[in-house]
């Protein structure tokens, strides 16, 4: 029994969990951004949802990401013990054992699923299947390993879960949901990318065919100024739909306009510049793509108060 | 090492199970609201309760005219 190895307890590796391992096994942080791009796609929907039902939408769309997360996690132990940036999470650290993790992913999938089923309708439910299926078996067990457009493709199932939420609400896919998973889906490469600059050494050492790894730093960095380039039309077309407004448009102009900047600097860098001191701009250019999503989805959630709409009205903005 | 009373992998386990606990309170809760919510929401329950009758679905009703 475990309770006769007390002299292990507390240490890495026991296997014997806390409440806080298993909270870190759904992937939190990842968990928290689809909560808040989920929220928006329910609220900004043209139809209202009890407040009971929406809360209990977001809890199992975001169950369902942490599902997913979990399974990730099972999968990809071997790698994550590698990677500096992973090596502490609780599979590869050895507080969860990889068929607990297993089992939880598998679990809580089918929770989230059935009960956003009951909760919302069935559509929202398949949709969210669809994008535990896409992360855990499309994204980490075919993709990661195997291509270096592993996050291109992959970041669809992180585009979806505004999608989700708007289809929760309204009972169908319409442009703007699609233009919110648009949003997500190519801000992913060069959010990734930035990151794959200043971590490289991490995919180098996992085997991951991350594009710096495969194709090497030079056209990393060419990738992360054409993908922010057609990132651009996508963010500033929003504001052309129901679900955008003026108030969006400035803060996209913005945004976009220093996006454009830090992916326009990432690419004139030479590597050694980069290297001496210490990416500094793929650093921030990392930080200021996690604003920049954040702030386009604050946007669009401002645009659905009456506040917008009478400044909207205000200044004549007729789309 | 010395033996304590509580050594920290209870201290470990009581939080494990206290926020298992914690998270099934919150589930049910989360149920039971939702219970309520689709109710007040006036969905069509009667017509389905248990055994179908089709006097009182919508779809299948055949409404009388005023005498």
């Amino acid at each position: 029994m475990t309770d006769t190895r007390a002299d292990l307890a507390g240490q890495p590796g026991t296997g014997d969990a806390g409440f806080g391992d298993y909270v870190q096994l759904l992937k939190p942080r990842v968990m928290s951004l689809v909560v808040f791009t989920a929220l928006v796609g329910l609220l900004v929907a043209p139809v209202r949802l009890h407040p009971i039902e929406s809360l209990a939408a977001i809890i199992f769309i975001a169950l369902g990401a942490g599902a997913s997360g979990a399974l990730n996690m099972w999968w990809d132990a071997d790698i994550d013990a590698v990677m500096r940036r992973t090596a502490k999470r609780p599979v590869p650290a050895g507080a969860i054992q990889p068929g607990e993790a297993l089992g939880l992913g598998m679990g809580l999938s089918g929770i989230s699923v059935v009960m956003l089923a009951l909760a919302t309708i069935l559509l929202a439910a398949a949709l969210l299947a669809f994008t535990i299926f896409f992360y855990a078996v499309v994204y980490t067990m075919w993709l990661k390993r195997a291509t270096p457009q592993n996050i291109v493709i992959g970041g669809a199932a992180g585009a979806f879960p505004p999608m989700i939420g708007w289809v929760a609400a309204t009972g169908s896919i319409s442009l703007e949901s699609v233009l919110m998973f648009a949003l997500i889906f190519m801000w992913t490469p060069p959010h990734f990318w930035a990151l794959a600059l200043f971590m490289n050494d991490d995919y180098s050492k996992a085997r991951v065919p991350m594009l710096t790894v495969t194709h090497g730093r030079k056209v990393t960095r060419a990738h992360i100024l054409a993908y922010t380039v057609a990132l651009v039309p996508v963010a500033l077309g929003v504001a052309f739909t129901s679900i955008g407004g003026p108030v969006y448009l400035a803060v996209s102009l913005v945004l976009n306009a220093l996006f454009l900047r830090g992916a326009w600097r990432i690419w004139r860098r030479p590597d050694s510049v980069a290297g001496a001191d210490k990416y500094m701009v793929e650093k921030s250019f990392f930080a200021l793509s996690l604003a920049w999503l954040f702030l386009h989805f604050a946007a669009i959630l401002f645009e659905a108060t009456p506040l917008a709409s009478w400044l909207a009205g205000a200044l004549g903005w007729g789309f | 090492m010395a033996l304590s009373r509580e050594h920290e992998l209870h201290t470990r386990r009581r939080g494990r199970n206290l926020g298992l606990g914690l998270v099934l309170l919150a589930f049910v809760a989360l149920v039971f609201g939702l219970t309520i919510a689709k109710v007040q929401g006036g969905g069509q329950l009667q017509g389905f309760d248990h055994t179908y009758q089709p006097e009182l679905d919508p779809a299948t009703r055949v409404e009388r005219p005023a005498p």
